[in-house]
This record gives C-alpha cells, structure tokens and sequence, in this order.
C-alpha cells in the first residue's frame, strides 16, 4: 500500500494541524499569508482523532499569540507544531484564551467599541464547545458565523 | 465600601454593598423627610453626560446632588455640543473628570458607561447605555420593593412588556438573581428577553415565561410595568404593530391579591390606565420619588469623604 504523504514536508516552518474539516481556507484567511510563504493544504484528510480534519503547512511561518487566538476562533481543536530543519521542535495544543482583544469585531452594530472610539474590541470566552465569546463593553454574545464574519 | 467606584452594572455591587446603600438611603428619605439641611457633598460637582433625553434620571440625580449641598454642571443638548463636531465618547470624558468629582452618563449606546470609565480617573455612574443596563434605576426598584412590599425574599414579581430592549428589565433580573423569588416574563413573542440576559438568570432564578398576563395576576406580589421602546425599533411599523398589545387597567388591578403592588420606571405611554394612579397597588410615582435618596445614598458613598 502506497504510503506516501499527501502533503510534503517543511525544511522550516508551522504545521497547522487537526483543523475542522472544511475550515482550512478560512484559518488561511485570517492569517493574512502573503506571497512570501509556501503553503501546502490538505483538505478532508483522514484522521484517527477527529476523523476528517484539514492540515495546513506554512514554509518560513512562526505564529504570534495574536495569531494562536485568531485560530482559536475558529478551530479551537488545531494543534500546532514548529518546524525547523524537517524536525518538530515544539509540538502544542491550542490554549482557548480567556480573553480576545483587538481581533473581532463586535457584531452588535449599537456597541460602543463600533462608533469610532479609541479602544479595542474585547470579548472574553463563555463556552468553548460550541465556541461562544461575550463582548464586556455591550454584553452580546457571539458564535460560529457570527465570529467568522467578524474577524 | 463604595469610595470611588464606578458604578456600571448592578453586577458591580455586592450583596453588602446593596444593602449599605438601603440602609444609607434611609437615612436620606428622613433627611428629606424631616427637612435637614445636608452638606455632604459641599464643595463637590457632579458632571451629567446626557446624549438621549430623559427627565426623571436626569433631574433626580441632579436634585439628589443639590439636597446634598453639592454643584452640578451639565452638557448642553448633544447635538449642539462638541459631540455634533465629531468628538469622541472618550476625549469628552476625559475633559469632564477634570471639571467634576464625579460623572454620571447616559448614552444610546451600549457598553459607553464602560467606556467613558475606563477614560475616567473620577467614578462614573452608568444612567444608561442603549439596551444595556440602568443600574440605579435597578437600586431604585429594589428599595421600591423593599419599602412598599416589606421585604424582596419570597416574593412573586411579574414583568410584563418590553423584555428586550428595556434595559430597566436586564438589570433588575440580573439583581433579582440574588434573592429567592418567582419572577413571571409575560411580553409579546418578538420582544421577548434577549438570550444573554436570559443565559445569565437561568438556574438562578425561577421563572415563568409567556404572552398572557392574565393566568399570573392572582398570584403576583408585584406587578412590574414598562413601555415599549420605541427608540429602540428600526422598523417603525413593527413598534406600530406591538404599540398596546398589553395594558393594564382598574380589571387587572382589581386581580391583583391584597397587598400587591404595581411598579413602572416611567416614563409610561398608554400600558397603565390612569384609572390605576389613584389606586391602592400603584405605587410608581412612590418609586420615582424613592429615586432621589437612593441617588443620594450613592452619590455620597462613592464621592463623599
């Protein structure tokens, strides 16, 4: 049986892995991931853990915490591994913060942190199965789609 | 000890801190009662930041600061002041805590009390942020209760009307929650309480939810009214719709038990008949007479020596 690995690996970089199946392209998006890194994608691979998951490598990539939460967001599940010479260095499960600042936008459009003052939006987590995060200025509560669309 | 403090949200207050300002209010409603001049505040100002009309919250704090012997400054109408010139919440407040002792905002916007505390080295009063929360109105409830109901514990209150957008309703419920009472919903089904608000009482609290006031009245303590916000509608046919789907008249008075008591934070539209003012159960404008000490009390705890 053919063993090959679907997606090659890295010489330097992070593996994104264990990502909700269907949701790579959305972590992709809020990455912001310019032309200046490779990237391979899996989509709807087969796991042992999750079942069907998607994997994301990114070449030349290390993640800042603001980064770690903004994936947290949206697949609370990922793990991440830092490559560095075709070895894992640091293998992590995502850490769900208590707390969101300055990543998503409140969807409540009568919230002051949406009128133009001077603060960042910040939320902090109520549940994290299903996802729910509450916003401490207006108190609304935000989950799935409504946290994509406003990230 | 409330020296200092914002006030925000009744969540802000603990159950001691409750009860320390009753108790301080009850010495102010003598006070007043019994004509004593006051100086507790002498020398202080109290800044009121008013970006939406009101008239009792307005006036009772500022008559409550003046009782107290204390100044109050005021920002013109918001539409004539720097906020028509693109000033932000936050440079606003900022220039008022030097001019002030303490500040007490309302705004249409939720979660703006927060905001201006966070730009303010001087407490802020939240007296209303869009469908956020109303704390002292909460405060004021909550001593209506105790002095004309006798106490809060074991009591049945039922809520009727504006659920949603009534910010009077998420405070109070939220400080219901620390009391062991039956509290009855009853609004139309499009202004039903909104889930966070819900999320945060459930398991706390025992509560009834429906559209019919009518199966509720013979077993309620007090009766607590409010009026459809009309400010709050984008749709204006919607509030058009819903404007007098409930009122309360001398019918459903007269089903209230012995003893009961019906509550409104006022302003009213038509949801209470003038034919109710006149009797027993009414009490709202006792509640909004109680406004003035309960804003004493805490005017003198947070900024008095």
């Amino acid at each position: 049986m053919d063993k090959t690995l679907k997606i090659s690996k890295i010489k330097d970089g992070t593996v994104i892995d264990h990502i909700d199946a269907g949701k790579a392209l959305k972590v992709l998006n809020i990455l912001g991931i310019d032309e200046s890194n490779s990237i391979s994608i899996g989509i709807r691979v087969m796991s042992g853990k999750i079942g069907y998951k998607d994997v994301i490598k990114i070449e030349n990539k290390f993640l800042e915490k603001i980064e770690l939460d903004k994936i947290a967001l949206i697949a609370n599940r990922a793990t991440i591994s830092i490559i560095k010479n075709y070895e894992i260095i640091e293998k992590f499960s995502l850490d769900m913060p208590e707390t969101f600042k300055g990543i998503v936008k409140c969807d409540n459009q009568n919230c002051i942190t949406n009128a133009g003052e001077p603060v960042r939006s910040e939320f902090s987590t109520v549940e994290t199965n299903p996802l729910t995060i509450k916003c401490i200025y207006c108190k609304k509560e935000m989950s799935g789609d409504e946290i994509l669309r406003n990230i | 000890m409330l020296k200092n403090r914002s006030i925000i949200s009744i969540a802000d207050l603990s159950d001691e801190d409750i009860n320390e300002i009753f108790t301080e209010a009850d010495k102010m409603l003598e006070n007043l009662n019994s004509g004593q001049k006051m100086n507790d505040m002498e020398s202080r100002i109290l800044a009121t930041l008013f970006y939406e009309p009101s008239t009792r919250t307005r006036l009772s704090f500022e008559s409550a600061m003046q009782r107290l012997g204390g100044s109050v400054i005021s920002m013109a109408d918001s539409k004539t002041s720097s906020t028509s010139k693109g000033e932000t919440l936050a440079d606003t407040v900022r220039i008022v805590e030097s001019y002030s002792d303490i500040i007490v905002i309302r705004h249409p916007l939720e979660g703006a009390a927060l905001l201006a505390s966070k730009f303010s080295s001087k407490p802020v009063i939240n007296a209303g942020d869009g469908s956020g929360e109303h704390p002292t109105q909460t405060l004021i409830d909550l001593y209506t209760i105790r002095k004309e109901s006798g106490s809060i514990d074991g009591k049945t209150i039922t809520i009727i009307g504006d659920l949603k957008y009534g910010r009077t309703v998420h405070s109070l419920l939220s400080a219901l929650a620390r009391y062991r009472v039956n509290v009855n919903l009853v609004s139309p089904e499009s202004l039903a309480l909104p889930k966070h608000v819900y999320n945060e009482i459930k398991g706390r609290l025992k509560v009834n939810v429906s559209t019919d006031l009518e199966p509720f009245l013979a077993q309620t303590d007090i009766l607590y009214v409010t009026r459809i916000q009309k400010e709050r509608f984008t749709d204006k046919n919607e509030y058009a719709r819903l404007i007098g789907s409930y009122k309360i008249t001398g019918r459903e008075a007269d089903m209230l038990p012995s003893g009961a008591i019906i509550m409104h934070p006022l302003p009213r539209v038509d949801e209470i008949s003038p034919e109710v003012d006149n009797r027993e159960p009414a009490k709202y404008f006792r509640q909004a007479y109680y406004g003035v000490p309960v804003r004493m009390a805490l005017i003198s705890m947070i900024a008095g020596e």
